[in-house]
């Protein structure tokens, strides 16, 4: 451990630090651009100069390794008239449009400048101009305000890993470009406009809409897939106007994924604001009143067992809670949350969460990939995956699609039988996982969303036991979720009760006409035409697939505009604070269930937020274990069944910019799959 | 650079050439090899890279097609428009510049009707100005294709240039038939040296 003096103070800072890293230690702020603490260390934009004892001139202190003995200055007269000098030279190509730039008020150069630069200019020449380039729709550029810090560059490569921009042309005319004018093909593209220290890469979606100040900022968690990033959301009035990711560094590190930053614009449209009824086949606005008396009128012609319940992907712990409590005082045992039949039970938690967790992705030296494509379904992780192996020591074997993981891998196959051979041993990857400290195995829907689910789990449980995979701290059995509430719902137990229907039962008796009437939970992602001649109740924030069936439509939130509780892949339960309010007559989920309870035998026992709550974490301890990931219990789960071995896996995630009612409302997502998938779009118009 | 859908690949006697390049590097390091590969392709597409040229030299590499480009965008003597068949390369750097480097501009542009960094409309000639040759004891240095033209003066940069129009080669190094970089009026040292 290094010791240094800096500013007269001494200071121990761990081996490998950087003297920039030993400042921050010592609580001194150093301005920098091009330093960042997640990627590769540039140092070329100078601004960080410190002073070393001894050293003939002031030191770039973001690439001078920290040693024993140094003695750092950085309040000196010599270190501000350096850090002045640097300023000058990069505002000499740069535009004064800081009134017209989006970056203002939370630009680095702008706030930097505040403390080095000079009040008036020295430079009487032309400034430079630089073509903009075209580098997508999310990604707005202003190349002109480049001051080369090249972070853009180092994400591409390092995080994201498309090698898609670089440095062009050398010295006065250098430039940040593509290789030809396309546009950069990333899940994590979005990054790039925080990293960008100036307004050279701004939010296109968000150009000119506000400006910092004026702007409420709300600290939750996404719900955009399973991850449960760490996000903030910036509303001005009602309006979201952004999406930023926070650090969390067990979590999303500091990124977070296209999806999350910029399908926010989906929750203005197709918004479902006031409570709709059927009335002689026709949809009419209604009150509350009416609306909760029509279910009244149609329940008391029917029996328990004719009613069942779905929850969707994109729901909360607390409404999910109320509507099984309802469905249990109705007597309904045929309740489900697996839209996409997966095979889970919650018998043992183990079995359906990312037991280590999605740092522990850091610690293991071989990764089973089994039916999934992490890229799409959860581009955090596949970020996480990707950093490990970038490092040494390291194997990832895939059963799946051959895909661009961003990453080299090996394929295995894309079938079931891949899984045999390696209980067997006839598998070369067996060995690798033999010999590994620290295997894991990562299993996606799509390997579990088929009829022979069930079997294909088993087989996944043997090999993480096989395999050595089950240690006494570590579980490298993972399960990647697609869908935000799943896991939520999963710890509640939203699973059909003896002798129950699942899903894809409720949907097929539905047409039969033994199941009359089906409450949808925000449930969009199944087969809704089975449901014509069932009495649908829809609950939800969006007019989507379930809505089209209703005839019942009780207006919800979505995911920004409530408290509630949200668990992730991982099992970490995390508490998401309302950002802005719904729109119209639309009310908080648990309340609707809560006031419904009323009209109809079944009244629920809680009156709040607060209530529901303590009875939700009294029944189900896991959830009152607020962000903290909680070990699952092992045991034996899975079915023996006749596994059709030569049916390859399907993935779940097609079209990474439309999974979801909110995506699907959004014209940025939209123009995304323009623009990334233009070949399909044009696949789906010939079919009309 | 100019964007192409036409098709690139080494003969087969510069893909010998350039994996000769490759080997001198550890395995794994083949990107190494980047410029002498650029260097080969541009000599081999009739002096300039395109797109399809940076992509085969990426491909053939395993490294990314922007990497490529920004190493050819880096250095000047890599082409990224057409040259034509004579590029002449007229020194422009301070000591060709007093000996008149400027007056072989003039020739030039008078004698083929171009500017600087054009080409004549039967694509023989394109004239660019470059930074310092290395050849200032003679100066004022021109540099067409792999030759050196020192010692140049109007009159004879013209001839040169009739020559070359007429398909045939005029004589490279000191126009004033000076030996290597000795005094215009011979050598004055290490005058014995040859006698003995």
């Amino acid at each position: 451990m290094p010791t240094l003096i800096i500013d007269g103070n001494e200071i121990d800072v761990q081996d490998g630090s950087t003297v920039l890293q030993a400042c921050e230690e010592a609580g001194i702020e150093i301005p920098r651009f091009c330093y960042h603490q997640k990627l590769s260390i540039a140092g070329n934009c100078r601004m960080c100069l410190v002073e070393l004892e001894k050293a003939p001139k002031p030191i770039a202190s973001c690439a001078m390794p920290a040693a024993d003995g140094m003695i750092i200055r950085t309040n000196t007269p010599s270190v501000k008239k350096a850090r002045e000098g640097v300023m000058e030279f990069l505002l000499i190509n740069h535009p004064l449009d800081c009134p017209i730039c989006d970056q203002g008020g939370e630009c680095d150069l702008q706030d930097q400048a505040m403390a080095y630069g000079r009040d008036s200019s020295r430079f009487g020449e032309t400034k430079r101009a630089v073509k903009d380039k075209d580098i997508g729709p999310l990604v707005g550029t202003i190349m002109t305000r480049c001051i080369h810090c090249t972070r853009c560059i180092r994400f591409g490569e390092e995080i994201a890993g498309v090698e898609e921009m670089g440095a062009i042309y050398r010295g006065e005319h250098m430039e940040i470009g593509t290789f030809l004018e396309k546009s950069v093909k990333s899940e994590l593209s979005g990054n790039l406009i925080d990293l960008c220290p100036v307004g050279a890469l701004t939010s296109k979606p968000y150009a000119f809409t506000a400006r910092p100040w004026e702007l409420k900022k709300t600290e939750t968690i996404d719900a955009m897939d399973a991850v449960g990033s760490s996000i903030r959301i910036d509303t001005r009035g009602r309006e979201i106007m952004r999406v930023l990711p926070r650090l969390n560094e067990e979590v999303n590190e500091e990124w977070i994924s296209d999806k999350t930053r910029f399908s926010c614009d989906g929750l203005k449209y197709s918004r479902l604001d006031r409570p709709w009824v059927k009335k002689d086949g026709q949809l009419t606005e209604a009150t509350w009143d009416e609306s909760f008396n029509a279910i009244k009128n149609k329940l008391s012609t029917l029996k328990p067992t004719q009613i069942a319940a779905l929850v969707g992907n994109i729901v909360e712990c607390e409404s999910i809670f109320a509507l099984k409590q309802l469905m249990t005082n109705l007597g309904s045992p045929h309740i489900d949350c697996r839209q996409d039949s997966t095979p889970f039970d919650n018998e043992y938690r183990a079995s359906y969460i990312f037991n280590t967790g999605i740092a522990g992705i850091d610690q293991t030296d071989a990764i089973l990939l089994v039916g999934t494509n992490p890229r799409l379904e959860a581009p955090i992780i596949n970020a996480r995956i990707r950093k490990r192996s970038l490092q040494s020591n390291f194997s990832i074997g895939l059963i799946g699609n051959d895909v661009d993981l961003t990453y080299k891998y090996d394929n295995l196959g894309n079938t079931p039988a891949i899984l045999d051979e390696i209980i067997k041993g006839n598998n070369p990857f067996s060995s690798i996982l033999n010999k590994a400290k620290k295997p894991m195995l990562i299993i996606g829907q799509g390997a579990l969303s088929r009829d022979d689910g069930r079997g294909i789990l088993q087989k996944c449980r043997i090999i993480a036991e096989e395999t050595g995979m089950i240690q006494e701290n570590w579980k490298g059995f993972n399960v990647l979720h697609t869908a935000a509430g799943r896991v939520g719902a999963l710890d509640i137990g939203f699973l059909p009760g003896t002798n129950g229907f699942n899903t894809n039962e409720i949907l097929d008796q539905a047409q039969k006409d033994s199941i009359k009437l089906v409450y949808l939970l925000g449930a969009d992602e199944i087969k809704t035409n089975t449901l014509e001649n069932t009495f649908v109740i829809y609950q939800g924030h969006h007019g989507d697939a379930g809505a089209k069936v209703a005839d019942v439509i009780l207006p919800g939130c979505a995911y920004t505009e409530k408290d509630g509780t949200w668990v992730n892949t991982e099992g970490r339960v995390q508490k998401a604070t309302a950002a802005s309010q719904p729109p119209g007559d639309a009310k908080e989920d648990w309340s609707i269930i809560r006031a419904l309870s009323d009209y109809i035998e079944g009244e629920l026992s809680f009156d709040s937020l607060t209530d529901i709550r303590s009875t939700m974490t009294k029944e189900i301890r896991v959830l009152g274990l607020i962000d903290k990931q909680s070990p699952g219990n092992w045991g034996t789960f899975g079915e023996d069944c006749t596994i059709q071995n030569k049916l390859p896996f399907k993935l779940p995630i097609d079209n990474f910019y439309l999974t979801d009612p909110i995506t699907r409302a959004s014209p940025t997502m939209t123009k995304c799959t323009e623009t990334f998938y233009s070949n399909r779009i044009r696949e789906n118009v010939t079919d009309g | 650079m100019i964007e192409t859908k036409e098709k690139f690949e080494f003969s087969s006697k510069n893909q010998i050439k350039a994996d000769q390049y490759i080997s001198r590097y550890p395995a794994g390091k083949q990107q190494s090899a980047v410029m002498p590969l650029l260097y080969l392709a541009q000599n081999q597409n009739g002096g300039w890279l395109n797109q399809a040229v940076l992509e085969y030299i990426a491909d053939y590499l395993s490294m990314s097609a922007i990497k490529v480009y920004e190493v050819a965008t880096f250095y000047t003597m890599y082409n990224l428009k057409p040259v034509g068949k004579h590029h002449i390369q007229l020194c422009r750097t301070t000591p060709c510049w007093l000996r008149g480097a400027n007056s072989i501009a003039e020739a030039i542009c008078e004698k083929l009707s171009i500017k600087h960094g054009e080409t004549t409309p039967d694509g023989k000639f394109t004239l660019t100005e470059v930074e310092c040759l290395g050849a200032c004891v003679n100066a004022p240095v021109v540099q067409i294709n792999n030759d050196f033209y020192e010692d140049l003066d109007k009159k004879s940069m013209k001839k040169i240039l009739e020559l070359l129009q007429e398909n045939s080669t005029p004589s490279s190094g000191s126009q004033k038939q000076r030996h290597t970089s000795a005094p215009q009026s011979g050598p004055k040292t290490l005058i014995t040296l040859g006698e003995k």
